[in-house]
């Protein structure tokens, strides 16, 4: 008992702190303050941030949880179909096949810190016409901080929402 | 072959890479064979002086039933009082609670028979001290014990006859120091090297970017998260397992938690084969297994990559597939193969949320729960196997006209009496159980309970039902995943399903194990002309029909009612 919970857990412990984050998560810092971890996402709701999905917790990161909703559910069904409208509203220029299925749906976590490459290419204008930049600039920003598959072979495209958007911030200064 | 399928072809192929040579060790170490990891051989005498064990001391089945029984009952008692009190306890830095006697009982049950469902959240439902003293200890002492009894099978069909079948604290100490602990130690360092927290601060905050406060919820998990695959316990650190971004932080994480939980099921059939000296028989069993799990991988992953069919109505598109409760860094396709090997092996870890995947793919999941045997869980899934295997012979027998007979040991009325009790005995708990708990929602709806009965499903209609089905299922199955829109941590399902735990767990080892003494003590018949061989396809096939006539049989009712009923719904 003493060799798994004593010595097992601090052996881990002592090699965790040599890891990124020291063992207790990898943060974010801009102008000397934490704004995040980097592997947990955090909700957006300005009209000049990229927006990340949908989340069941409000992206509560001590009390993680998905939604639930089985796959027929028709409550569930109209809060999708809500979520396409307000995408809709705050992005005119998107026609509905341009959305992809991660904007409008929850995560398994509530604290997904990515959504898909099509999820940001459809958020370019308005964050464009919000900041008052060039719709190329932006896009560039994204293809910058799209993260490919594993070695290029294994897996999907992602895109941190929170790198992306502190990138953003950036541009401005 | 878009890089979503090429990323499950990768992580089989490399799970299979290293579970053929682990096997291989395996046979070895529990044959008492030199192996490179002798070294350890000091810190094991410490612990039999310690306990004053000794190791070369010879039991037969019973004795080895008895000793099993015992250490997880004392596990039992200690752990059910420490989770009640554990408010008062060290070590908990968020100011959790100490558990309701009914949430203790089921928890401490769930962790000690290796199912791990999970009726608390880990963030607020436990504390650090009770994560490692009681949750991670049993993780390794669980998944030990199932090896043990493993290998105490093996040691049945060794020899050709034998009632000496080793030392059960021998296999007991270690699995846990050869295999569990190192494998651990390793994984646990890729993963805080990916971002998984291992220091023992507590809750941190912090103002997000647009000025909200956060707090987040950390702590020791590297080393839980580590054990819990490779034990195929599957208890998350945190409320929704490895889907959390910290307890599964990217890609290559979720490749080395999905290889953890399948090397070690793999392995121990490959090591059958070599400690037996039968090793034709163990690919053979390795081959059904791995058809058995194709069948319900490839609809899997083809459902979740159709996406949903009411959201395709919608207008919107599923370039990847079904989103819902499902992580952008993962993807369906991986996230549809987790959710398979999860269930056919009794890990039950989600990486995505089961109640929300596609209607058919819950059907795969609870046959993969209800078959249990196709690799199964550490140590267990061979004896599952082998109850359909015994029927299997049986049967044949009956077909032929012969006596069975399994490895030179003639099987005979009580053999297939335990096999026939212990197949079952799974339909029984499942379906009376989902009975019962349909009969209590439908009429006592308002019983005072902590959540009240009619408040249960997350969802209406036949997936509500399918939620009750699979909390059943999973419980019966020690797996511990669960469609966890179902509110259940009230007094109800902390009670039945603790009942169904134990029943679920314990029957189907001792079943096995008794059958595996039985045979063992009888006299050896050479193998003749006449003989049924069991390494041939045909009996392949023959095990492989029993294993699906049976199930099918027993759950057909169960799964149109729930999953089927809801598909058929949608496609109008």
């Amino acid at each position: 008992m003493v060799l798994l919970c004593v010595i097992y857990p601090l052996i881990v412990a002592f090699a965790g702190g040599f890891s990124k984050g020291k063992g207790g998560g990898e943060k974010i810092t801009t102008n000397g303050k934490v704004v995040g971890y980097a592997l947990l996402g955090q909700s957006f709701t300005k009209p000049e941030y990229f927006w990340g999905r949908p989340s069941a917790v409000d992206y509560n990161a001590a009390g993680s949880a998905g939604s639930n909703k089985g796959p027929s559910n028709s409550d569930y069904l109209q809060q999708v179909s809500d979520r396409i409208d307000t995408l809709l509203k705050y992005n005119p220029t998107i026609k509905k096949a341009d959305i992809p299925a991660d904007m409008v749906t929850a995560s398994g976590s509530g604290l997904d810190p990515n959504i898909s490459e099509q999820g940001a290419i459809i958020q370019i204008k308005r964050i464009a016409v919000a900041r008052q930049l060039d719709e190329k600039t932006v896009a560039e920003l994204v293809v910058k901080n799209t993260q490919g598959p594993l070695l290029g072979l294994f897996g999907p495209t992602s895109v941190n929402v929170l790198k992306l958007n502190l990138a953003l911030d950036e541009l401005k200064k | 072959m878009n890089t979503e399928l090429l990323g499950i072809i990768a992580t089989y192929g490399l799970t299979l890479v290293i579970a053929i040579p682990l096997g291989k060790y395996l046979a070895k170490v529990f044959a008492g064979e030199k192996v490179w990891t002798d070294f350890l051989k000091p810190i094991e005498s410490g612990i039999y002086k310690l306990s004053g064990i000794n190791p070369k001391e010879e039991m037969n089945w019973k004795q080895h039933m008895k000793a099993l029984l015992t250490i997880n009952l004392v596990w039992l008692v200690y752990g059910f009082f420490v989770l009640i009190y554990q408010d008062k306890l060290p070590l908990n830095p968020d100011g959790n609670p100490g558990m309701t006697p009914d949430l203790s009982f089921n928890t401490i049950i769930s962790f000690v028979v290796n199912c791990n469902l999970q009726h608390y959240s880990g963030e607020s439902g436990v504390t650090y001290l009770t994560q490692h003293f009681v949750l991670m200890f049993l993780q390794f002492v669980s998944a030990a014990t199932g090896i043990a009894a493993a290998v105490v099978f093996f040691k049945a069909f060794r020899d050709k006859t034998s009632t000496q079948l080793g030392n059960f604290w021998e296999f007991f100490i270690k699995s846990i120091t050869r295999l569990l602990l190192p494998l651990s130690l390793v994984m646990a360092i890729i993963l805080a090297f990916n971002g998984t927290p291992s220091s023992y601060e507590g809750k941190d905050q912090f103002i997000s970017v647009q000025g909200d406060t956060v707090n987040v919820s950390r702590g020791p998990a590297a080393g839980f998260i580590a054990i819990k695959h490779l034990g195929t316990n599957g208890g998350g650190w945190f409320g929704v397992n490895s889907s959390h971004p910290l307890e599964n932080p990217n890609y290559i994480t979720n490749i080395v938690e999905l290889i953890a939980q399948v090397i070690i099921p793999i392995a121990m059939v490959i090591a059958f084969g070599i400690f037996i000296r039968r090793r034709k028989l163990a690919w053979v069993i390795f081959g059904v297994m791995t058809i058995g799990m194709l069948l319900l991988l490839i609809p899997t992953v083809s459902s979740e990559l159709g996406g949903n069919p009411a959201i395709a109505k919608m207008g919107i598109s599923q370039a990847t597939g079904a989103m819902e409760g499902k992580e952008v860094r993962f993807g369906p396709a991986i996230s549809g193969y987790w959710s398979t090997v999860t269930t056919i092996i009794s890990t039950g870890s989600v990486n995505s949320m089961h109640d929300s995947t596609m209607p058919l793919t819950g059907l795969w999941q609870l046959l993969g729960m209800m078959i249990n045997s196709f690799y199964g869980g550490c140590g267990v899934g061979v004896l599952n196997y082998f109850i359909y295997l015994i029927l299997a012979v049986f049967i044949s027998g009956l077909m032929v006209g012969r006596t069975p007979e399994f490895l030179g040991h003639k099987v005979e009325a009580r053999e297939v009496k335990i096999a026939a009790l212990i197949t079952l005995l799974s339909p029984f708990l499942i379906l009376s159980g989902t009975a019962i708990a349909s009969y209590v929602f439908t009429t006592h709806g308002e019983a005072a309970w902590a959540v009240q009965p009619k408040n249960w499903l997350n969802n209406p209609g036949f997936h509500g039902f399918s939620e009750m089905l699979y909390e059943m299922t999973s419980s019966n199955a020690n797996n511990g995943s669960g469609f966890e829109g179902l509110g259940d941590n009230n007094i109800f399902w902390n009670v039945a399903t603790g009942f169904v735990l134990l029943l679920g767990r314990f029957l189907p080892i001792i079943g096995p194990v008794a059958i595996a003494g039985l045979l063992g003590s009888k006299k050896y018949i050479p193998e003749s002309a006449g003989t049924l061989k069991t390494d041939t396809m045909t009996f392949a096939l023959m095990t492989f029909a029993v294993i699906i006539v049976l199930n099918a049989l027993s759950y057909f009712p169960a799964l149109a009612l729930g999953p089927l009923a809801e598909y058929f719904t949608m496609l109008k």
